[in-house]
């Protein structure tokens, strides 16, 4: 089961410098075991697939490397150092960005409250969060990230709740990219997108290693896999259990690999 | 060629007609405070004689202060998905408590930090419980909150009422300032604050964020029991300001003080159009809210009804406006389709 990962592990992309590693990550809850030993490596400028069926674990994986799930053993490393992550701000301070399966967004917010969310700048600073925003200043900041993310034709003062879901997403992938200084984990991005508007994410993805940052998506779309991964790594029942260094037309070898049939 | 780009162009149209309609329906429903509190206000005008006087008025005001407060604090509780039933309570045990401290009727103004103090501390109680106690349903919580105060109240008064308020306290609750009653200017300024702190800064925005998905509020790293527990915190000590005025408009300190208010309190929010949902609303409809109540007890006492009619109506007026918010969700819901739908196009 675990030998699929060796015989094809590709050329080339491993000579990069490793950014991300997570070495035989557990995670039980009460009786459910989410993962099973699961492992997963991540190079500079490089875009990983992390691809399994429904249940296999990739959103825990992704949570324990967001610091919103604590492993129960397992090693996570961030550039060759231990990274100990007690919550998910921590896991933000060190340059990792995440969009959260199910469209993470606060529907009640505007569209620049939502990209700002948790950075505010306040006036005066020692007031903390008791300190004054200023709309100017942050509608600012929202137009100089949204020309470069392509999200430039949404207004910064309409309320997100009202947006379509691409629209949504759009400005949820803008929040994660716009921060990120690292590391970008996108858990399925284009689930609930129609073709456009999957297009539209998919473009914007393809362009973040231009920008110095490493990628893991998750989809179960394996055409969009196609377009936009380097290199998958299937799940298995919690663990990672094969990984394939992705070209044109290995769909149908990354469904056998998902299905566990070779 | 022509004709497909033809009919594309129409139902692009058809599309947004019917997303704009929706827009301004949702608008309505946005103003509906305001729109029915006008309504009122002009109803009972035409309908008794007296009821647009400076006097009623007035009266009207200086009732509604001690609901304002209550809400004040109620909805930020539930901008984030809870309720405190427990507020009511709180004006019986600020009252005695203050009673017991330093007398009914001392001249002294330290009994006007010992209201909100009480509050505070029953606020805390009921906010750690919530988010470090593991009971996430706020309801039983502050039900149980409001049988422990309004026990401790008779406790410490020994189920006696002390006739007699400080001067100071008096004042507040009955004096005027160029005519406006006291109670409901120093309301008024406090909302002035409240709208200030919601609008304006980083925990008024993050508090918004954790009522409209307190999920997602911890996965970006918002402190979000913190948050959880101020605003509880705040419900409490807005609720001793209000026994502050209660006790004022009394005359006495009773252990049964401000039973029944949290009813009030909890209508006003709604009715001013917060969402039980969580994350919806404004300090400003909140106001309007309890000026509503207040009109129509004070409408329907001049116009010689029932007062039991009273509760039936703002009872009406509860359910009502609880299914306007299922119908708001609703547009939304459709805006957004219609919107999806004319991108994919
Ligand atoms: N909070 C939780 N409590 C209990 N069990 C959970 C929890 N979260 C996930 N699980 C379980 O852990 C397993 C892995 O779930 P996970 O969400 O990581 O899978 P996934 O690969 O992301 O699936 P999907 O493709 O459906 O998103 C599943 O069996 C799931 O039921
Ligand atoms: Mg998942």
């Amino acid at each position: 089961m675990n030998t699929a990962s060796s015989e094809s592990l590709p050329n080339g992309v491993s000579d990069k410098r490793l950014v991300l590693s997570v070495r035989d990550a557990r995670k039980a809850y009460g009786f459910v075991t989410a993962l099973a030993g699961a492992s997963l490596d991540l190079h500079e400028g490089e875009i990983v697939a992390l691809l399994g069926d429904n249940g296999a674990g990739k959103s825990t994986l992704i949570k324990a490397i967001t610091g919103i799930v604590t492993l129960d053993s397992g090693a996570i490393e961030l550039d060759s150092r231990p990274l100990r992550l007690r919550s998910p701000a921590d896991a933000r301070a060190s340059g990792i960005e995440t969009v959260f399966q199910d469209l993470a967004v606060f529907d009640n917010l505007t569209v620049s409250d939502n990209f700002l969310i948790g950075r505010e700048q306040t006036w005066p600073r020692w007031l903390g969060p008791l300190g004054f925003l200023s709309a100017g200043q942050e509608q600012k900041q929202w137009r100089e990230h949204a020309s470069a993310l392509s999200v430039s034709h949404v207004s910064p003062s309409q309320e997100i709740g009202l947006m379509s879901g691409g629209q949504r997403q759009a400005v949820a992938v803008a929040r994660a990219v716009a921060f990120a200084r690292r590391v970008v984990i996108l858990d399925e991005p284009t689930a609930a997108l129609g073709v456009r508007e999957s297009d539209e994410i998919l473009t914007m993805v393809r362009r973040l290693p231009e920008r110095g940052l490493s990628v893991i998506i998750v989809s179960h779309n394996m055409d969009h896999v196609v377009r936009v991964a380097d290199r998958a790594v299937v799940m298995r029942q919690g663990r990672s259990v094969g990984e394939m260094t992705v070209r044109q037309g290995v769909q149908k070898d990354l469904v056998a690999m998902i299905m566990g049939v070779t | 060629m022509e004709t497909q780009a033809g009919i594309a162009g129409k139902s692009s149209d058809t599309v947004t007609g019917r997303r704009d309609s929706l827009s301004v329906l949702l608008w309505l429903l946005q103003a509906g405070p305001i729109i029915i509190l006008v309504t009122l206000v002009v109803a009972f005008g035409l309908l008794a004689p007296h009821f647009i006087s400076v006097r009623n008025l007035q009266n009207l005001l200086a009732q509604s202060a001690i609901v304002c407060a209550l809400g004040l604090g109620q909805f930020l509780v539930i901008l984030v998905r809870g309720v405190d039933v427990s507020v009511g309570s709180v004006i019986a045990l600020s009252v005695v408590t203050v009673a017991a401290v330093t007398g009914v009727d001392q001249p002294t103004s330290f009994a006007l930090v010992i209201y909100p103090l009480v509050g505070l501390v029953v606020g805390l109680i009921n906010g750690l419980l919530i988010v470090k106690g593991g009971i996430p349903q706020p309801l039983v919580v502050t039900v149980a909150m409001l049988g422990i105060v309004a026990g401790v109240a008779l406790l410490i008064s020994g189920g006696n009422t002390l006739v007699g308020v400080s001067p100071a306290v008096h004042w507040l609750a009955n004096g005027k300032v160029l005519g406006i009653p006291a109670g409901a200017l120093m309301v008024l300024i406090l909302a002035g604050l409240f709208w200030l702190m919601l609008r304006r800064t980083q925990w008024g925005r993050w508090l918004y964020a954790v009522g409209g998905n307190p999920d997602v509020a911890q996965w970006v790293g918002l402190p979000r029991d913190t948050l959880i527990m101020s605003a509880y915190a705040i419900c409490g000590t807005t609720a001793g300001i209000a026994g502050m005025l209660y006790h004022g408009r009394t005359g006495s300190a009773s252990p049964l003080s401000g039973i029944g208010y949290e009813l009030d309190a909890i209508t006003a929010v709604v009715v001013g159009g917060a969402s039980l949902f969580g994350g919806r609303g404004s300090i400003t409809n909140v106001l309007f809210g309890a000026l509503i109540i207040a009109t129509i007890r004070s409408g329907l006492q001049q116009l010689d009804v029932s007062p039991f009619w009273s509760s039936v109506a703002i009872g009406i007026g509860i359910l009502v406006a609880l299914e306007l918010d299922v119908l708001r969700k609703h547009i939304e819901n459709r805006i957004r389709t219609l919107r999806a739908r004319q991108v994919n196009q």
